[in-house]
């Protein structure tokens, strides 16, 4: 007659000496991870540059922070300079945070459930705000014509 | 037949008030304890308990003396009692410490002392945590010396200078209050955790180790070194004062001077 002890590091769960929620689930390969750690740090840098050049130029610079209205944003968009210069704010800006967000919910979300659906509406919010930016930086036209009447305004050249 | 004493009496008459010469003077504290038993309760409860207490005494002498004179079913690790072995790692006043290291006179006495688990781990009773998803990716790190090359006939030798560049991360005695301090750990179970990559560190930085471009790989998982957020728990709550984020800090560095 013998009778079984169960081990006494077993844990309650039956189906093996740990409990699932800390067993790896396969090893990931590619360096997704990597890169996306070296992408937070050398964003960072260039933004703080890109940020406060912007502060600099639009709220310093002149007449300051008055001259801001809808001509001075045309003028600046004129430039091809300035209109690289806010795409590359606009797309580091968007995927640094965007990858802060993701590291967040992967901190702190504890159903598999919650963390897919936070990541699912975290990059449509992102893929919306970058493409619709990148399609305002490029397509913006301070003068619209349409149907053959010019937009009303009064800073555009007749 | 007169037993011979093994040292004389002392010739020198104290008074009494002088007492003893040197009395450990002697405070009450109270130890909250954490408790907890699935037999009886899925929950888990505080127990306070008031014990009189030497100024030389340790958390673990409390432990004992609630376990010993009060309550026997107060469960708990210890083995050495001398902060060698790690086995005493709990979370004293919200701070993970060995319990065999804290002194009391150092707490605030005037308040309970508040005795929890280590964060993290599944609780089986009281202080105790399962530690197998702990040790679990230590042994997947492969804390051992792998070499190539031919067993040698003596000792393999190293430069002082080599021996200094892991130097730290030797001293770790795997009591787990690094990992049970991480808040990645705490919601993430499967994070290799602090401890794991300490000791990775260990051997992916010696000059006699032939597999440090395996552990390096092992790493780059998405549940490794790059789940740390640099929090400074760790090296906080290090017993042996490891600076376990600058550990982790060099694996990084490692990993991404191979890739790049």
């Amino acid at each position: 007659m013998t009778a079984t002890i169960d081990s006494p590091r077993s844990g309650k769960n039956s189906s093996g000496k740990i409990s699932p929620q800390y067993r790896r689930t396969g090893a990931s390969r590619g360096n997704f991870e990597m890169f996306a750690w070296l992408f937070m740090r050398l964003s960072g840098v260039v933004l703080v540059v890109l940020i406060f050049g912007h502060l600099f130029v639009n709220l310093l610079v002149g007449e300051g922070i008055h001259a801001i209205d809808f001509g001075f944003v045309a003028g600046k968009w004129a430039d091809p300079f300035w209109q690289i210069w806010d795409l590359a704010m606009l797309w580091l800006a968007m995927l640094h945070g965007t990858n802060g967000v993701r590291t967040i919910i992967n901190d702190y979300a504890e159903k598999d459930s919650t963390r897919l659906w936070l990541k699912i509406v975290l990059y449509a919010a992102t893929t919306v705000i970058i493409v619709l930016g990148t399609l305002v930086i490029f397509t913006f036209n301070p003068c619209p014509v349409v149907d053959g009447v010019p937009l009303p305004g009064g800073f555009c050249p007749a | 037949m007169t037993a011979e004493l093994a040292e004389p009496a002392s010739k020198i008459e104290l008074p009494a008030h002088i007492g003893g010469g040197g009395e450990i003077p002697t405070f009450d504290v109270t130890l909250r304890v954490r408790r907890y038993n699935p037999e009886v309760s899925e929950d888990a409860t505080w127990e306070d308990f008031k014990v009189t207490m030497y100024g030389t005494d340790r958390v673990l002498d409390a432990l004992h003396k609630v376990k010993w004179e009060i309550d026997g079913s107060v469960s708990f690790r210890r083995s050495c009692a001398h902060g060698v072995c790690g086995s005493d790692a709990m979370r004293i006043n919200g701070r993970n410490r060995l319990a065999c290291k804290t002194l009391l006179k150092d707490l605030d006495t005037t308040k309970p002392i508040t005795v929890e688990p280590i964060k993290g781990l599944p609780v089986e009773k009281d202080l105790i945590v399962d530690m197998e998803p702990f040790f679990q990716s230590f042994r997947e790190v492969m804390p051992f010396l792998i070499n190539k090359g031919h067993e040698p006939t003596k000792e393999r030798l190293q430069s002082a200078e080599d021996r200094e560049r892991f130097d730290d991360t030797t001293k770790c005695i795997l009591c787990a209050a690094c990992t049970s301090s991480c808040p990645v750990f705490w919601t993430d179970g499967q994070y290799f955790g602090p401890a794991a990559i300490v000791n990775a560190h260990r051997f992916i930085f010696d000059s006699r180790d032939d597999a440090g471009d395996m552990r390096l790989e092992i790493l780059n998982d998405k549940e490794g070194v790059w789940r740390c957020r640099t929090t400074f728990n760790c090296s906080e709550a290090c017993p042996r004062g490891i600076q376990v984020t600058q550990a982790i800090a060099e694996v990084k560095q490692a990993i991404l001077s191979r890739k790049i």
